[in-house]
Order: structure tokens, then C-alpha cells, then sequence
């Protein structure tokens, strides 16, 4: 009924795709621990200041230095200026005092229009959250390999959790080799990622079990046509996903406000891991574990059998 | 005839329904506060005395307490919840600098007032038992008043009488060794500390210490701002600024806008017919979980909206999906209406799995996650039942109605060539 016949071989290219996706995540594990991560204020206690001007204040760059300088607020970046915006990083947590001077003085001394946005963050709170944030990536990562198991089978759950772990690790990886700084929001584009990743595998996993229905299996070789056609039918409708969700992060990281840069930028990076990752490793990887777990012919868990 | 006016109708009708009632939903929806300015702070709680123990009760009641504070300087709203066994998170959105320093002031430096005493400690260690704290004076009952000789001083009303004439007579009989004071502190400051030669058997107390008018009504208001059960150490503080954070709010509605304006278009150039039904359910969608979030009093944060987005892709995605398998049910031969019906049927099934899985990813969030996970996993949580919502059944019917109207029956506008069907 599905005639539509892939015209590449998405599985015999996949070996080149598991290098590629190897090579990045070693390079990934080699930059984490060797570097780590560029962690931001949200994880390193100590003050970002956030100034939003009614005028361009980088013309005045050294007077603001060197009040820095004189007001010892103590240890801090020089300052980094944007559209209107001016950002210092603090190496130690202002106290209320200093932040309440430095408010006043930006207003009476350099523009009486800006507005301050001061961040402070206890290290332990970030690394909590973080904690967390893992923990229940985890149990979520379970819970999807349960339903898959159930609506799927077992080897689908498991090749879908590869995929957005892989998803999660190549921005990670990204943001540690680019030495981005990596703020709660982060978190968050990785929680978005995971979701994407996911909703973009199950796509193509639901096809190749359709598929797989109609499919008369008798040797190897047909599980592979079946994984290539069904990733060929579903192409389409990948490409064109991934564009629309592409849209709405790319407006979101050109338009967007300052402070969602970065997370943009984490979701548009993983946005183009998930579409690669469900098309060229979750079913390859599928196809994978069948293949080592069928040592007899007419293995068990096809649905065709029935 | 009639079903093309239909879905005119509907399309008019929801349409006029979003214009007129969207910027009252705007307005309505509460924002967090990285959208909205104002600022926020993370106490951790500690007991009053060493080896006691913070217990449920005393949070919640410190955390009322500092409600009140909150409240006292009209300030609309403020969000005050206790975290995990020994936290205290108070957020208030909306606020000017000013007003917000001297409320942080008062909230950072809770007023622990507390009898000391000196019953068993080292000669150096001064002070060291506390034998009065914060919850045994009455709530509000600090006065000022002028002793005989006109001297300013404040009276302080205690809850037990009996307690107070048992200390007192504790410390009464430390006069031998001269240590018999009974030394009354704000926070780790002395007020004043006078000698106890007997047991006093009453509900008041006084501080005496030389006070101006000024200071002494000074140190009453500060002592009638709430006596807490705990001491408050501050983990955690944001401050935005309001037009800061008016700002992030404006850019990002604007690139939203650009977002599913390019959506839009992109399903109406490539799905043409299923892309209109698309368009417009995608608008009804957004609409939905606004108001949605509103009918939840949930509140909109950045993480929030990264959830909308991905909310958005999930539902565009459904739309794909639907028009993708229709438009391959034709090529395969089959009418227009039997394509429709085969189409939707096998793309719910898909739909369904990719949606009740990330349902579950989102459950997960939801129920471990805290602060901003937590935030996320609502609005995604909402988004996805809402996009089952309005592109399984709206966006369907929407479809059903102009297939069945008869005025869009040439595969073109289903992006489908002529070339490419099958016969069957």
C-alpha cells in the first residue's frame, strides 16, 4: 500500500552519522571536563548588573570604569555594552547597600533614565535546580521508554531516549566548547529540546510500525527497507516540523529580548539535533538492536505476525 | 454552499471573538516576574535558638507573618510561599525602586525581638540564653510612652503572664553574682538591659534606654512590623526593572508575532487548502491557552513562553502531519473525501502516541520540578491538550467543512500535481 520507495539508503549511511555523532559527543566529553561549563551568575555566586539606558553610555566607557574603580564594588568584568544596554558582572554578591549606590549613581551621574536589573544568585539554589532538573529528566526519560514499550516495544523507547540524550549532550557539548555561558534558562532550552526531539522520533517510529504491518519480513534486508522507506515517507513532514519550529526560535533569537539570546540559541542548535537525530540515529539504532537481537529468523515482537 | 458559509461563519465569528477579547486577556494574564519587574527573594529558616527545630508550623507562620509585612505597604498581590521543609520564596511583581528598597529593608531584616538572659553561661558569653523570643509578645502591642520624668521609652505586651513572672524570677536570683539583668535585643542589637531584683508578675515590660521621640517610635514600629518565629537568611534575591522587564516582554511578543506570521504563511504556500483550516485553528489555539492560563490564574514567565513556542511547533506539527497524509492518500488515487477521512484516521493514531508522550514528560516535570521547570512543564502541559484540542477537532472540521462545500477540489490546492496520482 506504501509504495513510496525511499531512493537512499539512510541505513547503510548511518555508520557514518554514529561517527559523526560520536566524534561530537567525545569532543563534547573532552571540552566538559577539561573546561566544564561557562557558568553564569545563576550558578557562581556574585551580581550581574543589567543596565537599560535612554542613551548609547558606551561613549562614556572610562568615566564609568573608573567609577566602578573608585566605588570599590570589588571584583568585576569590564562593563559590555549593547543597544542601549550596558551589562557588569560582579565577582562578589553586592550588598544591598552597594546595589542601592550603584542604582542612584547610574541615574545621577551618567542617565537619569535608566532602569537597573541586578541579579544576585546563592550558588546552592542554581545547583539545586539543576539537580533537579536532572532528576526529573531522568524519570521522564523512564516514563517515555515505559509508554513506548507498551504502545511500541521496548527497543523503540530505548533507541528515542538515545536520541534526545544525544540532543541534550550536543548542546551542552556546544555551549561548552564555545564557552557560552550557560544561565537557568538554559535548563529550560533543554527541557524544550527534549520535547521537541521526542514528539519529532515517536513521528517516524509510528511509521516504521505501520509500516512494518504491511511489511512480509523475511530476512534482514526487509526490516531495512522498511526503516528506509519510512523515514523517506515521513520526510516531508520532518523537514517542514523542523522549519516552522525553526521560524518561531529564529524570530525568537533575532527579535527576542537580550535575555533569551542564548537560550534561543540553545534551542535553534538543538532544533537541528532533533531533526537529524530521529531521522539518522534513532531508527538506524532501532534497526540496530533488532538486528542483534534476532538470532533466529522470525523474531519475536513483530508485529507483522500477527 | 451552506457549508462554505459555515465555515465563513466560524471563521468570522472565533475570529471576532479573539479581536475583541484580546486585549482584555493581555491585560488580564499575570506575569512573572521577568516579564513584569518587581523582584524576589529566597529566605532559608532557621530556629530562633540552637537545637530547636524549624517545623511546619512556625513556617507557615513566619510565612504569614511576612505576608503581612508585604501587605501593609499596599502592595498588590504578593506571591508568598513556603518551599521544602525550611524556605520561604516571596515574589511581588510590579513595584517602583523606592518602594521596593524599603520594603526589602523591612523584609531582609526580619525584627527578632528576644529576652536574654545570662542564667548558665561563660563569664565572656555575655547574654546567652534566650528566654523570650518574638512569639511570646503580642502581635502589634508595642507603645510609646514617657516614664515620670518624661523620658521616652516602649512599653511591650507580653502573651503569658505566668512566663514572664517564671523568668523573671529565674534571673532574679542571679543577684548574688550580680549577673541579674534581663537583656532585651533586636535582632543581635542591645536595646537595653536592666536588673531584675524580683519577680514580676505581669504582662508588661518596658525598654528603657534614653530615647528621642523619634527613636524610640522608630524601634516600636520596628517591633510591631511582626515579631517571626524564625530567623530568615536571604539565599536568593532578583530585583527587574519594570520598564527592563516591559521591554523583554515587548520584544518577545514582537517575535512571536514575526514567528507565526511566518508560520502562517509557510502553511498556507505549502498546504494551501489544510493550510487555511491550519492557520486559523493555530490562532484559536493561541487564544485558548491565554485564556487558559488565565481561567488557571497560572502565571506567564520566559520559560513560560519557551513552552508556548514549542507548544506552537507541536501543534503545527499535528496540522503537518494530517496534511502530509492526506495529500498522500491522494496521490494514492483515492477521492478527495475518502483521502480527508483515511488521512485523519491514521494520522490521529500518530498524533496521539507523539502527544500523550510528551504529556508524560511534562506530567514528570511538572510533578518533580521546581521554580522554573515547574513553570515550563504547566504551560507545556496546558499547550498540549489544548493543541489536541484545537487541531484535532477544530482544525479537522475546519478542513471537513471546505472539502464538503465542493469549491476545493483540485488536488493543486491540496499541493498535490495531477502527475503524481496514482490510479488506484
Amino acid at each position: 500500500m506504501r509504495s513510496k520507495e525511499s531512493r537512499i539508503d539512510f541505513v547503510h549511511y548511518s555508520k557514518y552519522f554514529y561517527i559523526f555523532s560520536i566524534v561530537i559527543t567525545i569532543a563534547g566529553i573532552v571540552a566538559l571536563a577539561a573546561l566544564g561549563l561557562n557558568y553564569g551568575v545563576d550558578f557562581k555566586s556574585g551580581s550581574s548588573v543589567d543596565v537599560k539606558s535612554t542613551k548609547d553610555l558606551s561613549a562614556q566607557r572610562q568615566e564609568i570604569e573608573s567609577y566602578l574603580q573608585a566605588g570599590e564594588f570589588g571584583k568585576h568584568n569590564a562593563p559590555t555594552f549593547g543597544d542601549n544596554r550596558m551589562t557588569i558582572r560582579f565577582d562578589e554578591v553586592l550588598s544591598q547597600s552597594k546595589e542601592e549606590q550603584l542604582k542612584t549613581d547610574l541615574k545621577a551621574k551618567f542617565d537619569p533614565g535608566s532602569s537597573v536589573e541586578v541579579n544576585t544568585v546563592d550558588v546552592e539554589i542554581a545547583r539545586e535546580l539543576q539537580w533537579n532538573a536532572l532528576k526529573a529528566m531522568l524519570l521522564a526519560c523512564i516514563g517515555i521508554i515505559i509508554y513506548i514499550a507498551i504502545r511500541f516495544e521496548w527497543r523503540f523507547g530505548l533507541a528515542a531516549v538515545v536520541a534526545l540524550v544525544h540532543d541534550a549532550f550536543i548542546v551542552i557539548s556546544v555551549f561548552s566548547i564555545f564557552r557560552l555561558e550557560v544561565n537557568l534558562p538554559f535548563i529550560v532550552a533543554i527541557l524544550t529540546i527534549i520535547g521537541y526531539s521526542i514528539n519529532d522520533t515517536i513521528v517516524i517510529f509510528d511509521r516504521i510500525r505501520e509500516n512494518l504491518r504491511f511489511a512480509k519480513i523475511k530476512t534482514f534486508k526487509d526490516y531495512i527497507k522498511v526503516v528506509n522507506d519510512s523515514v523517506w515517507q515521513t520526510m516531508t513532514r520532518s523537514i517542514n516540523t523542523a522549519l516552522t519550529v525553526l521560524f518561531a526560535a529564529l524570530a525568537l533569537f533575532i527579535f527576542g529580548s537580550e535575555s533569551i539570546r542564548l537560550f534561543s540559541l540553545a534551542m535553534l542548535v538543538g532544533l537541528f539535533s532533533g531533526a537529524y537525530s530521529s531521522i539518522f540515529i534513532a531508527s538506524p539504532l532501532w534497526l540496530l538492536m533488532k538486528k542483534n537481537s534476532k538470532s533466529k529468523p522470525a523474531s519475536a515482537g513483530n508485529p507483522a505476525a500477527s | 454552499m451552506k457549508r462554505m458559509l459555515a465555515f465563513l461563519i466560524i471563521v468570522v465569528v472565533s475570529f471576532g471573538v479573539i479581536g475583541w477579547t484580546s486585549p482584555a486577556l493581555l491585560d488580564k494574564t499575570r506575569l512573572g516576574l521577568d516579564l513584569k519587574g518587581g523582584f524576589e527573594i529566597l529566605y532559608q529558616a532557621k530556629p530562633l535558638n540552637e537545637g530547636s527545630k524549624v517545623t511546619r508550623e512556625s513556617l507557615t507562620e513566619t510565612a504569614k507573618s511576612l505576608e503581612k509585612r508585604v501587605n501593609k505597604d499596599g502592595v498588590s498581590e504578593p506571591e508568598v510561599t513556603t518551599e521544602g521543609t525550611d524556605r520561604i520564596r516571596i515574589r511581588i511583581a510590579g513595584m517602583d525602586e523606592a518602594k521596593e528598597a524599603k520594603l526589602r529593608e523591612d523584609l531582609v531584616k526580619p525584627a527578632n525581638l528576644t529576652f536574654r538572659s545570662a542564667i548558665g553561661c561563660a563569664k565572656e558569653a555575655g547574654y546567652c540564653k534566650v528566654e523570650l523570643t518574638g512569639s511570646d509578645f503580642k502581635e502589634g502591642g508595642a507603645s510609646v510612652q514617657r516614664d515620670d520624668f518624661g523620658r521616652y521609652q516602649i512599653n511591650i505586651k507580653l502573651k503569658d503572664a505566668a512566663q514572664f513572672a517564671k523568668v523573671t524570677a529565674e534571673v532574679a536570683k542571679l543577684a548574688v553574682t550580680g549577673n541579674n539583668q534581663l537583656a532585651i535585643y533586636l535582632d543581635e542589637n542591645q536595646l537595653s538591659a536592666p536588673a531584675v531584683s524580683s519577680t514580676i508578675n505581669s504582662s508588661d515590660a518596658q525598654i528603657t534606654g534614653g530615647y528621642t521621640q523619634e527613636e524610640a517610635m522608630n524601634i516600636r514600629d520596628t517591633i510591631n512590623l511582626g515579631a517571626l518565629p524564625l530567623k530568615l537568611e536571604v539565599k536568593y534575591t532578583q530585583s527587574v526593572g519594570a520598564s527592563l522587564g516591559k521591554q523583554s516582554l515587548d520584544d518577545t511578543i514582537f517575535a512571536g508575532l514575526v514567528g507565526t506570521i511566518f508560520i502562517v504563511l509557510f502553511m498556507l504556500v505549502f498546504y494551501r487548502v489544510p493550510g487555511i483550516a491550519a492557520s486559523v485553528s493555530l490562532i484559536i489555539y493561541t487564544w485558548l491557552l491565554l485564556a487558559a492560563h488565565i481561567a488557571l490564574n497560572a502565571t506567564l514567565t520566559l520559560p513560560g513562553i519557551a513552552a508556548f513556542i514549542l507548544g506552537i511547533g507541536i501543534a503545527v506539527d499535528a496540522n503537518i502531519l494530517t496534511a502530509e497524509r492526506i495529500k498522500e492518500e491522494m496521490r494514492s488515487g483515492k477521492s478527495l473525501l475518502s483521502a480527508f477521512r483515511a488521512g485523519s484516521k491514521t494520522s490521529l493514531r500518530t498524533i496521539i502516541d507523539s502527544h500523550v508522550t510528551t504529556i508524560i514528560a511534562a506530567g514528570v516535570l511538572f510533578f518533580i520540578g521546581v521554580g522554573s521547570v515547574k513553570g515550563f512543564a504547566i504551560t507545556l502541559l496546558l499547550s498540549i491538550i489544548i493543541s489536541l484540542i484545537s487541531n484535532v477537532v477544530v482544525s479537522r472540521y475546519l478542513l471537513w467543512l471546505m472539502i464538503k462545500s465542493g469549491k476545493f477540489n483540485k488536488p493543486g490546492y491540496y499541493g498535490v500535481k495531477e502527475s503524481e496520482i496514482r490510479a488506484l
